[in-house]
This record gives structure tokens, C-alpha cells and sequence, in this order.
């Protein structure tokens, strides 16, 4: 039995670092410009999948997977271009929407560049799952660990010790004051968006040895990396990530000692309790913020 | 002023990229297959629906490739008597909704018959459609309960193995080896249903308990906390109802957790994707299956070998790869439905009674012998038991 229990556990944990790493993404763009980015989950996608392109010309892993997240950024500075710079102004209503069609061209562009194949990507490092207690990690969820980790701390360094993270922070507490003082949002937003692309790309290659990969799998990515940060109050960096791993181990023990079955309605149960009565989160007390 | 004209700049790039958005997920992949009569003659309109995309689209993708190279090919030699096949493929994107959507199109464009869809969900969407419209289908899935009772499916064929046929396989092989406790673990859709529906009445009295059952999503990215389960059960062999790519990720997490008990797959990972995806864990894991992915390997005096030669020998010609079962479930859609044409002409109730007398044809899945009570016409000689090893597929009887 505890052998179960420490299996489901570990289990747990490699489903909620990928949901984490997702989660963090989210609330990034989401600080920053104070839009909910659905077409998050379609850079992960499209990182995953440009990875599987490049690993087939023979590139290091590694190469492969900083020049995945080098485009997937491109991609990601050349949509808001595109798209939510030109609408700038709009109502966060049509943001949102902007984000859907966004997300649902960028499906579309993923089905008629890759079809509807599923691919397999490479774990970062060889050899099997490691033992412990009687039970298998999978070392790939270390890698994600070891992601979510350096992304946490590089925000967190950007945000409270830099210049340039003090500016983005100003905008988004004020965004008439920030320009008053000589503040460009078009290139903050900009820049979130580069930020969003790379990060969503990393997180499409680390996860994809797990997950597997196909054109389709962003939304439900997406999906579940939404009610992680919803746990976690939707602004709240370090609650995404908590949140993230919440939902994962809740999914893992009600589909191992409950019923399978189950699994998806419990997220959905759960996002649905969070928004109804603690639409802050559950995670600490978080500060108010106007959109 | 020049404020408007930027609102309704940016208004309008919103308007174009929700277009353009909406056009890309509104147009299935349609594909017509280029119809030219030699003699002018009326061509016959057929239609397939088919899981090309979304998460079925490994058994999809195969059956569209087979049906356009027969199609060219049955037009080149000049058709049904002089009258060229009409082929319309589209796509159900893997979703019911989508797939009554496409047969009510095709019918509304006079289709003789439908062949499709791939999956046994879709397939059994499709049914009530064409049971009212009184349209010829042909299946390629594998439930029963796609064609039974019959009663209800006059108007339905399939020629994807049953999966009870495929069970009472698993079945003989698990009592000649004196495994009686087995795990059953299944997809959460209707094909893992009717595996579990199929085995459940299968091992009713025959000695062999099943001590634990478990399910998983289509999409689900790890099934360990069900595989723990089995691995507390004391089972001594683990039966998978599944299809890739969850198939392939349980059979991964099957190692990783270190289950050494043997591993019994259904005919829905009979695809090279599905070693593929497991990387490397598929090494060892049995599965009934058609004969194509063996061809090579069963006796000359077989009656199918010629068929399964000539099919493979056309398909790596014109798309340099192998052929898989998925591809030979539509291989035998069509050619049933083209022999039916042959002698019904283009009329829907006397193809439909032209399909239930089919007697003793040679198809890719085996050899077809359909009765008003059975309209997939296979029987347990179809399959045969292999094992992967070293990434291929071995016979083991």
C-alpha cells in the first residue's frame, strides 16, 4: 500500500510539473499585459513540434531545443504585432477572443505543416525511470522540475531586481501613470509575448518525451494549465506553480484509489469551486488587481 | 479622425485573422478523387468518412491513402462496367458530431454508399443516420455492436475484425498457457467498452478471473496510478484495450514501473506508429492481429497470401511504406462494395442485399463470408497471435 501510495505520488508530481510549467506561462503574459493568452497551449504544441523537426536533421538535443525556443519567441513577438497591437485599446472581452482565433489559426497552421501524427521526442537524459521506495520516477520530470525552478527564479530576479522588471511592473499597476513617466507598453507587451513564445516552447520540448505529441493536444494543455493558475489566483507566480502540482497529485491519487474515470471531472470540479468562492485563489492572500 | 481610421484598421485585422481562423478549422481536408470517364458514361458516387484527423487519424490516415490508390487505380482499368467511381472522402476530425455531419452531406449528394468511419464511436454515430436514410455502410472498426443485432443493422457491414474474435484468440492462447488471472485495462471510449463487454462475457465460466479493471482517457499522458493497481492485484498477465498513442505511453509506463508480468495488446496498436511511439517498450508485448503485418511470414498455402502480396507490393509502390491493418480494413471496404456494384448497379437496396450475400471473399482481414445475421463475415482463422521483438512483428504460432 504505501508502495502504491508513493508510485501515485510520484506520478502526481511529473503530471503536475507539466501543468505547472504551463500555469507559469499563463500568469506571465497574463501579469504583464493583463491578457489571458489561450493560444498559450499552441506555442507549447509548436515549440514541441518544431523539436521534433529539428531532432530529425540530427541536432543535439540541447541545440534543438534552444533553437525551438528562439523561434516559438519569434512567433510569439510577430503575433502580437499582428494581432494584439493593432487592437490595441480594445476591451479585455476582445482580447480574449483575439487569443481564441489566435490559438485556433495556429492549430490549423500545425495540422497543415505536421498532419495529424502523433511524434515522440527524446528524454533528455538516457537510461530508465529511477527507483525509489519501490516506485518509478520518470527522470524527465526532474528536467521539468529543473525548468519550472529556473523560470520561477529568473522571474523573480527580472521582477524585483531589475530595472526593466520594475518598469513592467509599474505598467501594470498603472498604465497611464507608467506612460506618463515615459513608459512604452506597446514594447512590454511586445515583450511578454517574446517571453510567452520562449517559455511555452521550452515547455512544449520538455514535456513532450512524456506526453507525446500531436497537433491537437494544446487546448487540453491549455486547459488544464488554466485551472492550475486559477488554484493559484491567476496572478500569482508562485501560486501557478503550486497550483500546478496540487492538481496533478489530486489527479493522480482520485484516479488511483478512487476511480480513473474520474480524473478530468475533478479538475473540472475543482476550477469550478475555485472561480465560485475563491476567485483570489487559494493560495494565500493575494493582491487586488484592476484589468 | 485619424484615431478611427486606426480603431477600424485594427478592427478590421481582427475581423480578417477571425476569418482566416475560421476558415482553417471549417474546411476539412476534403479530397475528391479526379473522376474522368473514358466512355462517358455516369460515375458511380460513393463516400467515406474517415478519422483523419484528431486522435484516431493513425487508423484514418492509412484507410484515405488506401482508398484513393484503389480508386485511381479501378478508373484507370476503366471502372465498374465503363462507369467511373465518384470518391468523396471527408473527414469527422475523430468527433461524432462531425462524422453525421459528413454522412448527412454525402447523402444530400447522393452517395450510393459510405464507407467509414474508422473508429468504433464514430462508426456508431453514423448508424442511426444511415439506417433511416436507408444507406449501404461499410465500417472499418472494430466493435461488434457496429453490426449486431442485426436486426437493427440491415443497412450496416464492417470488415475490421470483431473484437470478440480477436478476445477468443487472446482467450485460447491464455488457457494454453495457464494464465487465469488477468488485468483488464481499457480506453474510455467505445471501442475500449466493447473490448471490456466482449471479454467480460468471454471468460464467464471458463475458469480465468479478472482481478482488476481499469480505465483510462484517449488523451491521458500517464496511466501508472492504474498500472499500480494491477501490480497489487496479483494478476499474471495485463490484457490492453487500446489504440495509440495512449496505448503506446501505458506500454512505456508498463516497464517504467516495472511490471514483469506478459503484456497482451488488442488489434488497435496493429500499426508501426505504436512500437514507434513506445520507444522501445514494445519489445515483447502480443497482440492478435490480421495477417498483412505478417504476410511474409504465414505459409504459401494460405488462402490469402496472393492478396496480402498484391496489396502490399501496390501501396510501397505508390507511397513508399508499408502497408498497416487499418489500411486493409479499407482495402476490404472497398472491394466488397466494389463487387457489389458489380452486380447491383447503382441502386442502395440492391447493393445492400448484394453485400449479405457476399460468400468466400479474399480480402486483406481475411476471408469474408456475410449472412443476414452476420454482416462482418470473419472468424477466428482471420487473426493470428504475434509478438514485437526488436521493433517488428513476429508470428508466434
Amino acid at each position: 500500500m504505501g508502495e502504491q501510495l508513493l508510485q501515485l505520488l510520484f506520478t502526481g508530481l511529473t503530471l503536475g510539473s507539466i501543468y505547472s510549467i504551463i500555469a507559469l506561462t499563463l500568469v506571465t503574459t497574463f501579469n504583464v499585459t493583463g491578457i489571458l493568452n489561450l493560444a498559450q497551449g499552441e506555442f507549447v504544441v509548436i515549440g514541441a513540434l518544431l523539436a521534433v523537426s529539428l531532432q530529425g536533421t540530427g541536432m543535439p538535443m540541447i541545440a534543438v531545443f534552444i533553437v525551438s525556443v528562439i523561434l516559438v519567441a519569434i512567433l510569439g513577438g510577430l503575433l502580437e504585432r499582428l494581432t494584439i497591437n493593432r487592437a490595441r485599446g480594445a476591451s479585455s472581452l476582445s482580447m480574449l477572443i483575439i487569443t481564441i482565433g489566435l490559438s485556433i489559426s495556429l492549430r490549423g497552421l500545425a495540422l497543415l505543416i505536421w498532419g495529424t501524427d502523433t511524434y515522440s521526442l527524446p528524454a533528455f537524459s538516457k537510461g530508465g525511470s529511477l527507483l525509489m521506495g519501490g516506485a518509478a520516477l520518470n527522470p524527465q520530470s526532474i528536467w521539468i522540475f529543473a525548468l519550472v525552478a529556473v523560470t520561477l527564479a529568473g522571474l523573480y530576479g527580472f521582477f524585483e531586481h531589475t530595472f526593466w522588471g520594475k518598469v513592467v511592473k509599474a505598467s501594470v499597476y498603472n498604465q497611464t501613470g507608467a506612460r506618463l513617466q515615459g513608459i512604452n507598453l506597446n514594447t512590454i507587451s511586445f515583450l511578454a509575448f517574446v517571453a510567452a513564445g520562449g517559455l511555452g516552447a521550452a515547455a512544449g520540448v520538455s514535456i513532450g518525451p512524456i506526453t507525446m505529441v500531436t497537433y491537437d493536444m494544446g487546448f487540453m494543455l491549455g486547459v488544464k494549465g488554466f485551472v492550475a493558475a486559477a488554484i493559484g489566483g491567476l496572478s500569482n507566480v508562485g501560486g501557478a506553480v503550486i497550483g500546478g502540482i496540487l492538481l496533478g497529485i489530486l489527479e493522480s491519487f482520485s484516479s488511483g484509489l478512487i476511480s480513473s474515470g474520474l480524473k478530468d471531472a475533478i479538475s473540472m470540479i475543482i476550477l469550478l469551486g475555485v472561480l465560485l468562492f475563491r476567485p483570489q485563489g487559494i493560495i494565500g492572500a493575494i493582491r487586488e488587481r484592476k484589468i | 479622425m485619424k484615431k478611427t481610421t486606426t480603431v477600424l484598421k485594427g478592427k478590421l485585422w481582427i475581423a480578417l485573422l477571425l476569418v482566416l481562423s475560421l476558415m482553417i478549422s471549417a474546411c476539412s481536408p476534403t479530397k475528391e478523387a479526379e473522376v474522368k470517364s473514358a466512355t462517358g458514361n455516369e460515375p458511380y458516387k460513393i463516400g467515406a468518412v474517415l478519422d483523419i484527423s484528431g486522435n484516431s487519424s493513425s487508423l484514418g490516415v492509412p484507410e484515405r491513402d488506401t482508398l484513393l490508390m484503389m480508386v485511381e487505380k479501378l478508373n484507370a482499368s476503366g471502372g465498374i462496367k465503363g462507369h467511373p467511381i465518384d470518391l468523396t472522402i471527408m473527414d469527422n476530425k475523430s468527433d461524432e458530431t462531425e462524422g453525421v455531419l459528413a454522412v448527412k452531406t454525402l447523402i444530400e449528394k447522393g452517395t450510393l454508399a459510405i464507407l467509414g468511419a474508422s473508429s468504433s464511436g464514430t462508426s456508431m454515430a453514423m448508424i442511426k443516420t444511415v439506417q433511416s436514410e436507408k444507406v449501404p455502410m461499410i465500417s472499418m472498426a472494430a466493435a461488434s455492436s457496429i453490426v449486431e443485432p442485426t436486426s437493427e443493422r440491415q443497412w450496416v457491414y464492417k470488415t475490421a475484425q470483431s473484437d470478440i474474435v480477436m478476445i477468443s484468440k487472446i482467450i485460447s492462447y491464455l488457457k494454453k498457457n495457464n494464465l487465469n488471472k488477468i488485468a483488464f485495462l481499457y480506453m474510455n471510449n467505445s471501442y475500449g467498452d466493447n473490448g471490456k463487454k466482449a471479454i467480460t462475457a468471454a471468460v464467464k465460466d471458463s475458469g480465468i478471473n479478472i482481478v482488476a479493471e481499469e480505465k483510462f482517457d484517449a488523451n491521458d499522458k500517464d496511466m501508472t496510478p492504474q498500472l499500480t493497481k494491477v501490480k497489487t492485484s496479483g494478476a499474471q498477465v495485463a490484457i490492453v484495450w487500446a489504440i495509440p498513442p495512449s496505448a503506446s505511453i501505458l506500454t512505456k509506463n508498463f516497464k517504467d514501473v516495472g511490471l514483469a508480468i506478459p503484456l497482451i495488446h488488442s488489434h488497435g496498436v496493429g500499426n508501426q506508429k505504436f512500437i514507434e511511439l513506445a520507444q522501445g517498450a514494445a519489445d515483447g508485448v502480443i497482440l492478435p492481429i490480421g495477417k498483412l503485418s505478417v504476410a511474409r511470414q504465414i505459409p504459401d498455402n494460405d488462402p490469402q497470401k496472393k492478396v496480402l502480396e498484391s496489396y502490399i507490393a501496390d501501396y510501397s509502390k505508390k507511397y513508399n511504406a508499408e502497408p498497416n491493418s487499418f489500411g486493409g480494413y479499407a482495402w476490404d471496404a472497398f472491394n466488397l462494395l466494389v463487387n457489389a456494384l458489380e452486380k447491383a448497379g447503382p441502386d442502395r437496396v440492391a447493393i445492400r442485399d448484394e453485400l449479405e450475400k457476399t460468400q468466400g471473399f479474399v480480402g486483406i482481414s481475411g476471408v469474408f463470408n456475410m449472412t443476414s445475421q452476420d454482416h462482418n463475415g470473419l472468424k477466428e482463422d482471420s487473426a493470428v497471435l504475434v509478438q514485437v521483438e526488436q521493433g517488428k512483428w513476429k508470428l508466434i504460432e
